[in-house]
């Protein structure tokens, strides 16, 4: 996926602990190390006590191996793995607020929000709110899109989550 | 409090009473680097635990398997800025393996043992616990004893695979087929306790080792086979054969840059093969590429190295190095002189220093530095002939480590090995910077012998003043008195240790060096002695900053290449007759010899 938000992006999913200070621990490596976090989301897993984390880092193959070993060494990750971008689905959530002028901006801005199956949450006279989720090239040009019609005024996004295809799967077994 | 007060009347139980809570951290992991065991140190909170950053960084780049454990405010305070609170497990985040805060009772043991597994375990390293003063007294109801053996779900470390085996097959047939192969053994191969396998490996190979800093000891610098230490301040003949070699066997170490020089430049033979083992996966190609990659604990994996090798020789397997025909001349260049002469202002030469340790050092005596110019004479000179018994500041280069590490090190061959004598070559700046615990030595009755390396100067930046700053010693001159400079120094180190009721000798002639060692060691007590250092002198040759392996700095302050000293191996017979007298043509040592004369002469 080249991208322009994410140029060179590897996905990386780990399982972790989920106690106090390891997100420290692992975005604090991230810095230490001089590599890249491009996003970084996290929550509850399917196990309680264990968190899933999806990090987007950028670099080279050699920097993303470099960052999966490292990662591997905190004694807090259970599992760590680089995701394949083939075999992987990935999706992120936009949250974005827009300004409208009059009532056929407001018609203009629903079509596109249609157009991409995304969905008005909240609107007010002078406001409306967008969720859009899809992979991130689907939220890049449904920014881009919007924003040739109608000033934005904040955008809220996840951050990439990512979860491999068929059986394969980031679990303790 | 409370954990002293419950240790108070337990006899099995040594405290050291150290001065300085990073001290007592750098005595923790003497004794643990020694030992080969955990270090404990324990402090209180707030200033206590912060003062143990140092010393947990120190251990964290030295892979040393110490623990801290440190008092903390009572649970409900934590958060609000307690008298004497410090976010402490945030702060040690990054230089420890792993760092607890505990918040029940009932967890303690388990995190305890937890703690000293992942300490001691894999790739060893620090560990640091918190511990709430409200938990220290809470009462522990355990329905059940805490296992025996721990399982931690996502500590695993990599002691052997299936794998290894397969690769070791493959490192043979480079090893064997090899006309120049070289073994760099690194600190992993103390930590893993292989100095057997390393030995036994070198006397059926015969082929050259030479080491990393941290490496020093892990074999003897008495084998006919060992060249020393290897890079910037390496020896010239570990540097030559590491230029020359066709195939390098790379034991427990990182290729820091300390030891590769310029990394586009190494290895010297471009189409070397590396065959890289360690039990940490992160390490292996992270610095440089490698051709066969093994993780595994050294130790399992030298023995399948050594067996397949065996089975290889029994079945008519040769071994094709040509190292035999030059190792001698190669081991006996690039010595140790014995300069007996002063330099320019009539002071000691520290080859001299070095040069009388080495005669009345014993294998089993332990040999610990500062971080310098100190320590680096004694990382290249000094001959080890043991592991454990070389303790250096490798990764982070803490001065102020040497003494207390000392201390901790003496402490443990107290128990071990009482005839043993503790070595300290220290620099005159580090010194200062922990001279404070010549009061535990004095008062807990532990021996070390203190070498101060008086140069005037933190003298190793001095040298990069002189030799790349045009001479401006700027904020490196330890005996400038007052705004014109005058020259005296303070301390007077035999009167600080009168101070401390300890016995100080001064040394300012070559002649007295070894009256003074002996000295040192009859006493029964820590001895102070202070070297008259020449102020301006270097530690040469070294690597041109930046430069690759065979790029040095002369003695004289040449630019030199390491070909000017040794010719280039002979690859094919015919080259192989014209070879005899090219090795090792030690032009720069008479610089030494001739230092303090040149200057008279003027
Ligand atoms: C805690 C600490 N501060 C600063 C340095 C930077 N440094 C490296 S060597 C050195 C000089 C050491 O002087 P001294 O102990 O007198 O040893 P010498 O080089 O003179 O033998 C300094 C300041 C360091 N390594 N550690
Ligand atoms: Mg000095």
């Amino acid at each position: 996926m080249s991208n322009s938000n994410y140029p060179n992006l590897s996905i990386i999913g780990l399982l972790v602990n989920d106690s106090p200070g390891v997100m420290m621990k692992i975005t604090g490596m991230f810095a230490r190390r001089g590599f890249n976090i491009a996003s970084i989301t996290v929550g509850h897993s399917e196990r309680p006590g264990l968190s899933r984390i999806t990090i987007g880092a950028e670099g080279d193959l050699d920097t993303i191996e470099q960052i999966t070993k490292q990662l591997n060494k905190l004694v807090d990750v259970i599992k760590v793995q680089h995701l394949g971008l083939q075999n992987t689905t990935i999706r992120e959530c936009a949250l974005i607020k827009v300004i409208i002028k009059g009532h056929e901006q407001r018609q203009e801005v629903v079509s596109i929000v249609d157009l991409y199956r995304a969905k008005a949450i909240d609107v007010s006279q002078k406001y409306i709110t967008i969720e859009v989720v899809g992979g991130p090239r689907k939220v890049d040009s449904f920014i881009d899109v919007i924003s040739d019609i109608v000033p934005i005024r904040e955008i809220v996004r996840s951050g990439l989550m990512a979860i491999s295809r068929g059986k394969s799967a980031i679990t303790l077994n | 409090m409370p954990f002293f007060d419950e240790i108070y009347e337990d006899k099995d139980i040594r405290v050291v009473l150290m001065r300085h809570e990073q001290m007592a951290g750098h005595a923790a992991e003497g004794y643990a680097r020694v030992k080969g065991d955990l270090g404990l140190c324990v402090t209180t909170s707030g200033p206590g635990a912060t003062n143990t950053v140092t010393a947990l960084a120190n251990a964290y780049y030295d892979s040393s398997p110490i623990m801290v454990f440190s008092g903390q405010v009572p649970t409900k305070l934590i958060g609000n800025d307690a008298f004497q609170e410090a976010d402490v497990v945030g702060a040690t985040m990054a230089i420890t393996k792993q760092n607890y805060q505990v918040k029940d009772v009932n967890n303690l043991g388990k995190i305890f043992k937890e703690a000293i597994h992942i300490a001691n375990s894999g790739r060893p390293g620090p560990v640091f616990i918190d511990l709430p003063k409200d938990v220290q007294v809470a009462d522990c109801s355990l329905a059940e004893p805490i296992p025996e053996n721990i399982h931690i779900t996502g500590y695993n470390p990599k002691e052997w695979s299936s794998a290894v085996p397969r690769q070791i097959n493959r490192a043979l047939d480079y090893m064997m087929n090899a006309q120049y192969p070289v073994i760099l053994a690194g600190g992993g191969v103390a930590h893993a306790n292989a100095h057997k396998e390393l030995e036994e490996l070198v006397s059926i190979l015969n082929i050259p080792v030479v080491y990393t800093m941290m490496g020093k000891g892990v074999i003897s610098d008495d084998h006919p086979y060992v060249l020393g230490m290897l890079g910037m301040h390496g020896r010239k003949r570990a540097n030559f054969a590491m230029c020359e070699a066709d195939v390098i066997l790379a034991l427990g170490t990182r290729f820091s840059d300390r030891i590769t020089g310029d990394l586009n430049r190494f290895p010297g033979q471009s189409d070397a093969k590396i065959i890289h083992i360690d039990i940490d996966t992160a390490e292996i190609g992270k610095n440089v590429q490698v051709d066969v990659p093994i993780v595994s604990d050294l130790k399992p994996a030298l023995e399948e190295l050594l067996n397949q090798l065996k089975d290889r020789m029994k079945n008519g397997g040769i071994i094709k190095s040509w190292w035999y025909k030059w190792i001698k001349d190669l081991k006996d260049s690039d010595g140790i002189p014995n300069v007996t002469n002063t330099g320019p202002h009539g002071l000691v030469i520290p080859e001299k220093v070095m040069y009388e340790l080495n005669d009345i050092l014993e294998p089993d005596d332990i040999v610990v530095t500062e971080v310098g110019q100190n320590q680096m004479y004694a990382a290249h000179y000094l001959n080890i002939r043991k592991p454990r018994t070389w303790i250096s500041s490798g990764g982070l280069g803490t001065m102020g480590f040497g003494f207390h590490a000392a201390i901790g090190a003496s402490v443990a061959v107290s128990e071990t090995n009482p005839e043993a004598e503790v070595w300290l070559v220290a620099g005159d700046g580090s010194f200062q910077m922990n001279l404070h615990e010549l009061s535990t030595v004095k008062s807990a009755d532990i021996k070390v012998n203190i070498i101060i390396m008086n140069n005037e100067y933190l003298g190793m930046v001095r040298q990069w003043q002189e030799l790349f700053f045009d001479k401006r010693y700027a904020g490196t001159d330890l005996a400038c008195v007052g705004p014109e400079c005058e020259r005296n120094y303070w301390p007077d180190f035999i009167k600080l240790a009168d101070a401390y009721g300890l016995e100080g000798i001064r040394v300012s002639k070559p002649s007295q060096v070894k009256a003074a060692l002996e000295r040192a060691k009859k006493s029964k007590e820590t001895v102070v002695i202070e070297v008259l250092i020449e102020p301006e002198s270097n530690v040469l040759p070294m690597l041109r900053p930046g430069g690759a392996l065979d790029s040095f700095l002369s003695r004289t302050r040449e630019e030199k290449s390491i070909y000017d000293w040794y010719g280039r191996l002979p690859r094919t017979d015919m080259e192989c007759k014209n070879y005899c007298c090219e090795i090792a043509e030690e032009d720069d040592v008479d610089y030494l010899f001739q230092w303090g004369k040149k200057k008279e002469d003027k």
